[in-house]
């Protein structure tokens, strides 16, 4: 670039020749200069500022062109990222204590129709009913040809006649893939798991929901994807469940009785081992719900959580473990056992007549309702109740069921005196086999609040002080003397020292009043006695034994024997070391294999 | 100088690009054999939570019971009692056993003398 001078000497000279300044030349020059850079330098910054808006512009557009393609677009799992995934099926599984399986889910495909694709509706139709005979032929021919463009056929295939179905060779006819939940184990542990069954169902997929038990409790814990599918564990234990079904179904037919119900559970933490109610059903193929008739004959009631009973005798441990608490009596106390005792209009009358007088451990061991009630005269309903309610008998069980909160015990109206002297007794109170396990846990496990739980637990916290350690010491012993020389002497297992009480209770009319021939009958029960782990209710519901002259229905004669039975088989199972000392000599032979 | 600059720059550039292509198509190798794997093994987790409810299945106590009591000339499987536990001194120490013969050069024939007992 050629610059022009700031003092060019021909202009300068000329200027100096007509005596002008000559610097006002090279002022102007400079101005000159000055104007083409500012404006060189306009020029540029304008085309900086342009680049940048034009920058600013393509950043823009390009933001806005890949949100719109994100927003069209269809949505991709992205593949690099999860290099961990794992197919997690839909819902979880239910295992019991040991990790076997209860509830599992199986992969079937349900079938659809879609009558516009199909080419012979008529034989599509008869070869459909000749694979599933419950189908009707006249009905699937007239859906084929109707209007409709879709219907279900069939919810669930099993693959022999999924390859059935695919022979037809009928293009409308298609298949979706189900995930369908299976209990493997039938029966056992039905009221527990209760039953699953599809939500919103789609051709692709369907939603399994639970409908009762702890499958509808635990429903969103089952299906939560977080979680990847870790099973739901439960404190069941299903070999001590099975062997508990067993036993108390062969005690219910040998027993005349129309229902049963036992429970297992751990004195300590609450956990229910075993949880039996009968009669049961097959949650694979849950019966509906009973339209008419008395719901508590259906086999979906779970006698042991949803039947509020009066149990009878077996409440008389309460009230004389709050009388031995409260040291208003010692077991060798002598109680007034003179009958009939009269009360206002009411008489309370024993089972037979057991003279003037019994010490506190008699009263329990031969079952005095006339003992038990001046013990509770004593007591105070107040007191009673307050009690009762610490024990928990009077709100429905916290246990992780459904159907658990329905489960009210049944009150008396008015906690009147009268009402304090039956319930100590086990009458005008209704409470569940669960309620009482807990109850007696309670009582047996050192006098500490025990709350029943399905829930494997892994830590024992002893829950709130109930009673004294010397009072549960007491009512111990009490109720191994129950079983070594009193009422329940048919529990008496070799090996294991068993302590309970028996309760025989007159089943309520629907209209008011009592039966004279249909009883409940319970046996609580609790060992070993010296350091108890388990605590076992067994309820028979309208038990007759006929083996004698005439039909017997006390629990010493129903309940108690069942109970035994279950022990002899539950007890080794549960890993309790038996007395073996104690035992008839005892021959050790060799094994074979 | 110049030329060499622009040379070696081009090349560098023309290497660079080669190895972008190369890795672009490695990494869509990786994908789909990622893919195919992730299909493997939800595949073998299906199987294997079919034949986890089929070994529940099998092994419901109420066919084992029924399968122990079918079998029960050859198992004699009993439900186990208090009675088949024992303590361990109640079970008989084994026989001493007796001083063995010393036969180490034993070749020829053994002569034996002695009543029979009847």
């Amino acid at each position: 670039m050629i610059r022009t001078p700031l003092r060019p000497l021909a202009r300068v000279l000329e200027a100096r020749s007509k005596g002008e300044n000559p610097d006002k030349i090279e002022r102007e020059n400079i101005r000159v200069r000055h104007e083409e850079m500012s404006e060189r330098m306009r020029l540029r910054a304008e085309s900086r500022l342009l680049f940048v808006g034009l920058m600013f512009v393509v950043g823009f557009v390009m933001v806005s062109a890949r949100m719109m393609v994100l927003a069209s677009s269809d949505v991709v799992e992205p593949q690099a990222a999860n290099s961990s995934a794992r197919i997690v099926a839909q819902r979880a599984n239910i295992v019991d204590r040991t990790g076997k399986v209860l509830a599992t889910n199986l992969v079937t495909n349900s079938l659809y129709a879609q009558p516009h694709l199909m080419i012979e509706p008529d034989r599509a139709a008869t070869e459909l009913a000749a694979i599933f005979p419950d189908m009707d032929v006249e009905r699937l021919k007239k859906d084929f040809k109707g209007t409709r463009k879709f219907l279900w056929v069939k919810k669930k295939l099993s693959p022999e006649q999924q390859q059935a179905v695919h022979d037809i060779g009928e293009p409308g006819l298609l298949f979706g893939p189900r995930e369908m939940r299976l209990y493997p184990n039938g029966k056992l542990a039905a009221h527990v798991l209760g039953g699953a069954s599809f939500g919103r169902e789609g051709v692709h997929s369907a939603e399994v929901v639970g409908t009762a038990g702890v499958e509808k409790t635990f429903d969103e814990y089952l299906r939560d994807p977080v979680l990847e599918g870790t099973p739901l564990q439960l404190s069941l234990d299903l070999t001590i469940q099975s062997a508990a079904r067993r036993v108390l179904f062969g005690g219910m037919k040998l027993m005349n009785a129309k229902g049963a119900t036992s429970v297992l559970m751990d004195v300590k933490t609450g956990e229910v081992i075993s949880l039996v109610s009968l009669p049961d059903f097959d949650p694979n193929k849950r019966p509906p719900v009973p339209s008419k008739g008395d719901a508590s004959d259906s086999p979906l009631f779970n006698r042991a959580v949803q039947g509020v009973y009066e149990l009878g005798s077996t409440f008389k441990v309460f009230a004389i473990a709050q009388a031995l608490e409260l040291g208003l009596v010692n077991p060798s106390t002598m109680i007034d056992t003179k009958g009939p005792m009269k009360w206002g209009k009411y008489k309370i009358r024993d089972f037979h007549d057991y003279g003037p007088r019994l010490s506190v451990t008699d009263v329990l061991v031969e079952s005095s309702n006339i003992g038990t009630a001046h013990m509770a005269i004593n007591i105070g309903g107040k007191r009673q109740r307050a009690f009762l309610e610490t024990l928990g008998m009077l709100q429905p069980t916290p246990v992780e069921l459904v159907e658990a909160p329905g489960a009210r015990p049944l009150l008396p109206p008015k906690w009147s005196e009268i009402s304090t002297l039956t319930i100590s007794y086990g009458h005008g109170l209704a409470v569940s086999p669960l309620h009482l396990a807990a109850g007696y846990a309670t009582m047996v496990n050192g006098g500490t609040q025990v709350t029943p739980t399905l829930l494997k637990s892994n830590s024992v916290k002893p829950g709130p002080r109930v009673i004294s350690e010397r009072t549960s010491d007491q009512v111990r012993k009490m109720l191994r003397q129950v079983v070594s020389r009193g009422t329940a002497s048919f529990a008496d297992v070799p090996g294991y020292d068993v302590g309970g009480k028996t309760g025989t209770a007159d089943k309520p009319k629907p209209a008011g009043g009592y039966y004279k021939d249909k009883v409940i009958a319970t046996f609580a029960a609790a060992f070993p006695m010296d350091d108890p782990k388990y605590v076992l209710i067994v309820t028979l519901d309208e038990p007759v034994e006929t083996s004698g002259r005439d039909p017997r229905r006390t629990a010493g004669w129903t309940a108690v024997p069942v109970a035994a039975e279950m022990i002899r088989r539950t007890a080794p199972l549960l890993g309790l070391r038996p007395d073996i000392e104690a035992m008839a000599q005892t021959k050790v032979t060799e094994a074979k294999f | 100088m110049r030329g060499v600059l622009y040379t070696v720059s081009a090349l560098i550039v023309m290497t660079l690009a080669y190895w972008a292509y190369y890795e672009n198509y490695e990494t869509q190798e990786a994908l789909r054999e990622a893919a195919s794997l992730q299909r493997s093994i939800g595949d073998a987790r299906e199987t294997l939570s079919v034949l986890e409810a089929e070994w529940a299945y099998l092994n419901r106590p109420d066919r084992l019971r029924d399968l122990a009591e079918l079998n029960f000339p050859v198992l004699e499987l009993m439900p186990i009692e208090a009675r088949q536990f024992a303590d361990v001194h109640q079970v008989m120490a084994p026989p001493p056993e007796l001083p063995g013969l010393d036969l180490g050069d034993l070749t020829g024939s053994v002569e034996v003398q002695g009543e029979v007992s009847q």
